[in-house]
């Protein structure tokens, strides 16, 4: 931690009235390599540092700093997520990533909010995932639907949406097995918890939200193609923010894929969850 | 299993760069290293690690013998290759017993890492070993793991020791006493997964160590793991010098850069893989082999271990036999169909083999897993008489067979017209003199 302030600290010691160069930028792209947006993303933003700093014929390593930074933010392209209600959420992502952790977390969020939330238990295939789920909803004083394990999750959701309705529900989060994104099974019952949702209450407002863990490397790149090949995905909750994990693998992410942040988790409590924020979370990239 | 696979692509594309050359120039080796270096960051490879990689394979590449070899390209290969199983740690190395049991393994590493799941999958295969393994369920934290782990001990018939959310040292004690109680020698314990710099939780492992002195402390780490690997892996090793690795979730499209940094980082070696969902999922990690697969060079002696696992000799004796008297029938055919199931499936199978792994993926469209279990379905669908002796299979056979298995009576024609040119082959692999032009043609189309 704190390679980079030590980084600059040095530069502005050693290159004070020189100009930015190669040691320089080498020093950089470890930098932004070690945050895992991978080494193409890192070279690019290197050449668009570089040309920016031509142009404003920057030759300090403070003010490029600055620069970095805008540019930094600049390539998150956030747009505010606007929830309109009712709302279905569909959780999906690979297995230890933080699926249910983050559905309780949401779940507090909405609550704050003054919303009623419903959690539909879809995970019908991991040891105890289900009474995992219970616990929380237990927890926050939250209603649950739910069957046993080995059930069939389209059924449990079809159970939920239709309570839901009944209930006038605001919010329901539908958790999903964790599956390696390689298994085409499991993702074809993702599609079926996805036309159930849909066919059953066409008037809510659908948000599919993947859950990325923020220590994996250029795998979550593969892991969000390879969802969206069977459902659009609307937005990513980043999770495990709160170690030294850096998370830049969201550049690639939504540079190539057009998939915007919606929440960062960074904790094992309920309340650790808040709304994407572009400039903190660079600001820990460039710590 | 597209284990590595895209490294191995990306360096077979490199590598066939250079073959294509006859001499080197130190120029191209510098562009080839280059390539290299971005291949393993892609890879997750950690940037440093990378960076002494490069360094330790160019000092080896740009020697006098590399420039005047007529093969440099297969030279440099080779030093790559050599390198890969170096940094991976050379030899495969095997789970420490203490000589006075229990043995105790305890598990530690991030949450979601895998940790209960390996857990399972251990004690699976100690108790085939023919050791009696104990669980031990000490993640207190994490709603519903006690469950986890009791629903996993259940699914496998091993006991799992719990006291709720006591303090896991003292669980850990009582359950060693439990063991030693009911003569069981290996006791696996589960604990909470944490960040490296929650320092209350590391406290709680360091006093576990203290406590009890496990024989192995085990780091368990998502293989998909970033950049982020060196800063865990070290937390950890600093913080209980663990005795070994445990690299999980292998069968993804992993890249697996976290199998090069993690070793060369802490020194300690990886000892296991799990490949997959299963509880028989995991594999003992043999760097040689990995650094194979990496370059796509296949992995034979993981496929004949795998094939020692689903067949039993008595059967492969006499499935021998019968190749060599082509008495070869559609029953035989479904114990293989059965068999190639058991190793993991066709694909599964085809990426260990030597110059397959890389080319998988532009072949993986043109394999139908489910022709085999369609194939299956029609045989089953067969009388043992006409299994026996497919000859005997006329036109009314052939419209029963095909409504038994649900299937059209053209997919009945096509197993039986490969079930004969298979015949044919094995025909011509016993007496190749006797086929010779055939047979050239056969190695020709089997090369390609």
């Amino acid at each position: 931690m704190g390679i980079f302030k030590k980084f600059f600290e040095k530069l502005k010691y050693t290159f004070k009235k020189t100009e930015l160069n190669d040691d320089f930028y080498d020093e950089l792209e470890s930098v932004l390599v070690s945050s895992d947006m991978g080494v193409e993303t890192a070279l690019d933003i290197m050449d668009e540092l570089r040309l920016v700093c031509k142009q404003k014929l920057i030759k300090d390593a403070d003010s490029a700093q600055v620069e970095l930074k805008n540019l930094l933010i600049s390539k998150l392209n956030a747009q505010k997520v606007e929830f309109s209600y009712p709302l279905i959420i569909t959780v999906v992502g690979v297995n230890g990533v933080g699926k249910t952790t983050s559905i309780a977390k949401m779940t507090k969020y909405f609550i704050r909010e003054k919303k009623s939330v419903l959690l539909a238990a879809g995970d019908t295939f991991r040891a105890a995932a289900t009474e995992q789920l219970n616990m929380w909803a237990e927890r926050l004083k939250t209603k649950i639907v739910k069957q046993g394990e080995g059930a069939d999750s389209a059924a449990v959701v079809f159970d939920a949406v239709h309570s839901m309705k009944a209930k006038n529900t605001d919010v329901l989060i539908v958790d999903t097995a964790g599956r390696l994104h390689t298994k085409t099974n499991l993702m074809k019952e993702l599609e079926k918890i996805n036309n159930v949702a849909s066919r059953e209450y066409p008037e809510a407002k659908r948000l599919n939200l993947i859950v990325l863990d923020a220590s994996i490397g250029q795998n979550s790149i593969a892991q969000v193609k390879a969802f969206k090949d069977s459902v659009d995905i609307d937005g990513i909750i980043l999770t495990k923010l709160d170690g030294t994990a850096k998370g830049g693998v969201v550049y690639p992410i939504i540079n190539e894929l057009n998939v915007p942040i919606i929440f960062t988790g960074f904790g094992e409590g309920v309340d650790d969850l808040s709304v994407f924020d572009a400039e903190s979370f660079v600001d820990k990239i460039l710590m | 299993m597209a284990l590595f696979s895209n490294l191995g692509e990306r360096l077979n594309h490199i590598f066939s760069k250079l073959t294509k050359h006859g001499k080197l120039t130190s120029l191209e080796i510098k562009e080839a290293m280059r390539e290299i270096r971005i291949a393993l960051l892609e890879a997750d490879v950690n940037f440093s690690v990378a960076k002494d990689f490069i360094a330790k394979v160019s000092e080896k590449a740009v020697g006098e013998e590399i420039l005047k070899s007529l093969t440099p390209g297969q030279q440099v290969i080779k030093i790559v290759r050599d390198e890969l199983t170096a940094l991976m740690g050379g030899e495969n190395q095997k789970l420490n017993v203490s000589p006075k049991p229990p043995t105790v393994i305890m598990m530690c590493g991030l949450q979601g890492s895998g940790k209960t799941t390996l857990c399972g999958k251990l004690a699976l295969k100690l108790k085939k070993e023919g050791k009696k393994p104990l669980l031990v369920a000490c993640d207190i934290y994490r709603p519903a793991a006690i469950d986890q782990l009791k629903v996993l001990g259940k699914s496998i018939q091993i006991d799992v020791f719990e006291k709720g959310t006591q303090n896991p040292t003292k669980t850990v004690r009582e359950a060693i006493a439990y063991a030693e109680k009911f003569a069981l020698d290996t006791v696996i314990v589960d604990t909470a997964g944490r960040l490296q710099i929650d320092e209350k939780l590391m406290e709680e492992l360091k006093d576990i160590k203290k406590n009890i002195d496990p024989t192995e402390i085990l780091l368990v780490i998502d293989s998909m793991i970033g950049q982020e690997a060196v800063s865990v892996s070290t937390a950890f090793n600093d913080a209980l010098d663990v005795t070994g690795v445990v690299l999980t979730k292998i069968d993804g499209d992993t890249r697996g850069g976290a199998a090069l940094s993690i070793r060369s980082v802490i020194g300690k070696p990886i000892k296991f893989v799990g490949v997959g969902e299963k509880l028989t999922d995991l594999e003992p990690f043999y760097p040689d082999r990995m650094a194979s697969r990496i370059l796509g060079m296949g992995d034979v002696l993981t496929l004949i271990d795998k094939a020692q696992e689903a067949v039993d000799e008595k059967m492969a004796q006499e499935m021998e036999r019968k190749f060599r008297e082509n008495s070869f029938d559609l029953n035989d055919y479904i114990e293989q169909v059965n068999s190639l199931k058991k190793m993991g499936g066709l694909k599964s199978v085809l990426s260990m083999m030597p110059g397959i792994g890389s080319k998988l993926k532009q072949i993986e469209d043109q394999i139908d897993e489910k022709a085999l279990e369609k194939n299956k379905a029609i045989i089953q669908s067969m009388t043992a008489k006409e299994r026996e002796n497919p000859d005997i299979i006329n036109g009314s056979r052939r419209q029963r067979i095909a409504k038994g298995a649900g299937v059209q009576v053209s997919d009945v024609n096509n197993l039986i017209k490969q079930f004969n040119q298979s015949k044919e082959m094995m025909r011509m692999m016993k007496n190749p003199k006797a086929y010779g032009g055939k047979m050239a043609m056969m190695r020709k189309l089997m090369g390609q």
